[in-house]
């Protein structure tokens, strides 16, 4: 019994990772990432390079030190020309516009006559910045006027932020919820996309010994219960493999890349890009001045332990109840293409989830929607996950909640298991219907 | 009489379908049992049940005397109507897997594999995949895999579907040597020349009822009506010996070949005696063909299956 589990197991594996497809698509992928993600920071490298350059003809005395070269502009002063001069100049030598500060009595009257030409409409980015210096010169103008010494105005203008902290009285910080629920959600995310693509194998998989009629001569040596859990556990199995060697050479290949390449991934993560693995982790607490240092200090306190075992528990659960779903539709029908009606109903949860971790709990990780979502059966693999960065307890999820999740996902799993079980079972001797959801309840009762 | 199988009363449903009604079979040790019927009648359900695919709903089965456990399936193999096999396996991996799922060790199995490979000649297809092969040859691999954990019952269902006559007449060959070796075999079909050559034994089955079963012989017997098949040699006016013939006898039919003084007829005699017709004959011709019509399988069934359609 057991060792014709072993038996299925076997096959259905290198069934699997000997399929060129499939071996295709494992070294593919990596490569794929890793020149995806190449080119996105070469690319930005690149925009980040790309200054434009600004011609500057500055009759006033006002400006001259505050226009200083930025990561988007840098300046080219022009002397002793006129404003015609200067324009057909800078439209000779191909820059990006021209800035015409006239010359004028007080800051006020400069600014107001001063102008930008350029030969399209000014990136966004460009004017801000210049309306920036223009807006801090007339300030301090002002201030001046008001009685205020630019070193009062440069003490006036150092920034400012609140200090946190949780009621038990250890410091918190800004978007630290949001780190939480980004690995949280990295796990969530994981564990869909794992049950899309070796659900549709197992899906696949049946299909496959229906159309070619080998179904009738297997299950009359097994059970077809011992089928289907061999053929979930192969699949499942074909895709850890697949799963880590992708981790490992992804890894690998970025290490190697930004080695060849020199790239800054912090600058990816910097423009708001939230990157998976440990590299990006380093480079972003690469600087560790004191807020670095309590943010690296929060996510080391997230409980991975915790974390990595509830992983486990909801990834094995979540995935089973998936695949024998997928398992009893592939067993529903004869070819693939019937198999969309069915499909859509099960992705459904799936996204939910996601959706409503990514909108939901972000912001309230224990609000009452994060909660039944994470309570209920079909989504809380994914939703669950991405509130438990938190930790169990105090300030984190209530361990009633945890265990009653837990606890209503193995209720779920061997009910919606001996329910594919059984469409399986008759499903896979049914040839040439195109079942309806009618006749699968029909199946139910057989 | 020993039994290799015995069915009592076994019904099973599907819904409002009724796919076995009360059907009771004895099916005796070594001998090829012909489980006939018309597509649909039930036969699969029944072979299904049997290899313990799906379960009846009431009734009883015994094999070799024990009520069917799943301990059996080693004791059965199968050959599905609807059959085939991983097409992206390679032929001996394949047949390798099928034969330990029947429980048989890995070098057991080799060696049993080698030996069926050669004998069928097809030992170096080991290497190839099943998508590289023919119908027929896939067909004699799986042959191969049905009968390699020699089981001591086989079913058969339409087993000659997907061969040519050849490979047909080899597989014939060697379902009659197993059974010599001892094999009960049950041969379901709704072809019936082939029933005549092989089976010993037949049970009708025709919308989910058994409506006939036993010997072949003996039900031949039974469905015998004593036409007979007669040929004369005559040298004088055939047409007056036929029409003295019919005042006498029950001519069915008759037919003068006046070239070669021939004359042919098919008579029903009243009770099972050929005296007094042959007395009359031998007085003015030659006989050359005396001979009782016996009813093929093919005609028994299609009589039985059309009065039992024409009785409700």
């Amino acid at each position: 019994m057991a060792s014709k589990l072993g038996l299925i197991i076997k096959r259905e594996y290198l069934a699997k990772v000997r399929n060129r497809s499939f071996i295709v698509m494992t070294i593919l992928s990596p490569l794929l990432l890793v020149g995806m993600t190449v080119l996105i920071a070469y690319l930005a490298k690149v925009n980040d390079n790309e200054a434009r350059v600004i011609t500057v003809l500055d009759d006033s005395a006002f400006f001259y030190q505050t226009l200083k070269p930025s990561k988007n502009i840098s300046y080219v002063h022009f002397e002793d020309l006129t404003l015609e001069q200067a324009k057909d100049s800078t439209t000779a030598l191909e820059y990006y516009g021209l800035l015409y500060i006239p010359n004028g009595e007080t800051v006020e009257k400069v600014a107001n006559e001063s102008y930008l030409f350029t030969k399209e409409n000014p990136n966004t980015a460009v004017t801000q910045e210049l309306e920036g210096v223009f807006q801090k010169q007339l300030r301090q103008d002002r201030l001046q006027k008001l009685g205020v010494t630019s070193d009062q105005f440069s003490s006036v203008e150092e920034p400012f932020e609140i200090n946190l902290s949780t009621f038990s009285g250890e410091k918190s910080m800004k978007g630290i919820n949001e780190i939480k629920a980004i690995i949280g959600g990295g796990f969530g995310y994981a564990i869909m996309m794992f049950i899309i693509i070796y659900g549709g194998f197992v899906m696949r998989s049946v299909i496959e010994e229906k159309t070619s009629r080998i179904i009738e001569v297997i299950i009359s040596s097994v059970k077809p219960f011992q089928l289907m859990l061999g053929k979930i556990i192969g699949n499942s199995l074909a895709g850890i493999t697949q799963f880590s060697i992708w981790i490992v050479s992804a890894s690998a290949l970025l290490l190697v890349a930004v080695m060849i390449f020199g790239i800054d991934l912090s600058a990816l993560s910097a423009d708001g890009q939230v990157q998976a693995g440990p590299m990006t982790g380093v480079s972003q607490f690469g600087a560790m001045d004191g807020k670095m240092m309590m943010y690296a200090k929060e996510v080391y306190d997230i409980p991975w332990g915790l974390l990595i075992v509830s992983f486990f528990i909801y990834f094995v659960l979540g995935y089973l109840i998936y695949s024998s779903i997928y398992a009893a539709i592939g067993a529903a029908v004869d070819n693939e293409t019937d198999t969309q009606q069915f499909i859509f109903p099960i992705i459904l949860p799936l996204m939910l989830a996601i959706y409503v971790g990514f909108f939901s709990v972000f912001s309230n990780p224990h609000g009452p929607i994060a909660v039944g979502f994470s309570l209920f059966p079909l989504t809380s693999p994914i939703v669950m996950l991405m509130r438990l960065p938190g930790g169990i307890g105090e300030g984190g999820v209530p361990l009633w909640q945890f265990l009653l999740s837990v606890f209503l996902l193995i209720i779920t799993f061997f009910g919606i298991v001996s329910l594919a079980a059984k469409i399986y079972r008759t499903g896979i001797l049914m040839y040439g219907k195109k079942p309806t959801y009618k006749e699968l309840i029909k199946w139910l009762r057989y | 009489m020993d039994h290799i199988l015995v069915a009592k009363n076994v019904t099973k449903t599907y819904g409002d379908y009724t796919a076995l009604s009360n059907i009771s079979l004895q099916i005796p040790k070594n001998c090829i049992y012909g489980l006939l019927g018309p597509n649909g009648a039930g036969k699969t359900s029944f072979i299904r049940i049997i290899n313990q695919i799906t379960h009846q709903d009431s009734g009883e089965i015994f094999l070799n005397g024990e009520p069917l456990a799943p301990k059996h399936i080693a004791s059965i193999g199968y050959l599905p109507e609807e059959r085939g096999l991983y097409k992206s396996m390679k032929v001996g991996e394949q047949a390798l897997y099928l034969a330990q799922l029947k429980g048989l060790s890995k070098s057991e199995a080799k060696t049993r594999l080698k030996y069926w490979f050669d004998r069928l000649d097809i030992g170096d297809w080991w290497d190839k995949k099943i998508q590289e092969l023919s119908k027929g040859m896939a067909q004699k691999v799986q042959f191969i895999v049905t009968v390699l954990h020699e089981p001591k019952l086989l079913i058969f269902d339409e087993p000659f579907s997907g061969f040519d006559p050849i490979n047909a007449n080899i597989i014939k060959d060697e379902i009659l040597q197993l059974k010599e070796n001892g094999t009960s075999i049950i041969f379901s079909t709704h072809r019936m020349e082939s029933v005549e050559e092989l089976c010993e034994y037949i049970a009708l089955i025709h919308k989910s009822e058994k409506i006939l079963d036993g010997k072949l012989s003996d039900i031949k017997k039974a469905y015998k009506n004593n036409i007979f098949n007669v040929g004369l040699h005559v040298d004088r006016d055939a047409e007056a010996l036929m029409n003295a013939l019919k005042d006498k006898f029950n001519i069915l039919s008759s037919e003068i070949d006046a070239e070669d003084n021939q004359l042919n007829f098919r008579v029903q005699l009243p009770t099972h005696k050929t005296g007094d017709i042959l007395m009359e004959l031998s007085k003015g011709a030659n006989i050359n063909r005396f001979e009782e019509t016996i009813p093929s399988a093919n005609d028994i069934f299609i009589q039985t299956v059309n009065k039992k359609d024409n009785g409700k």
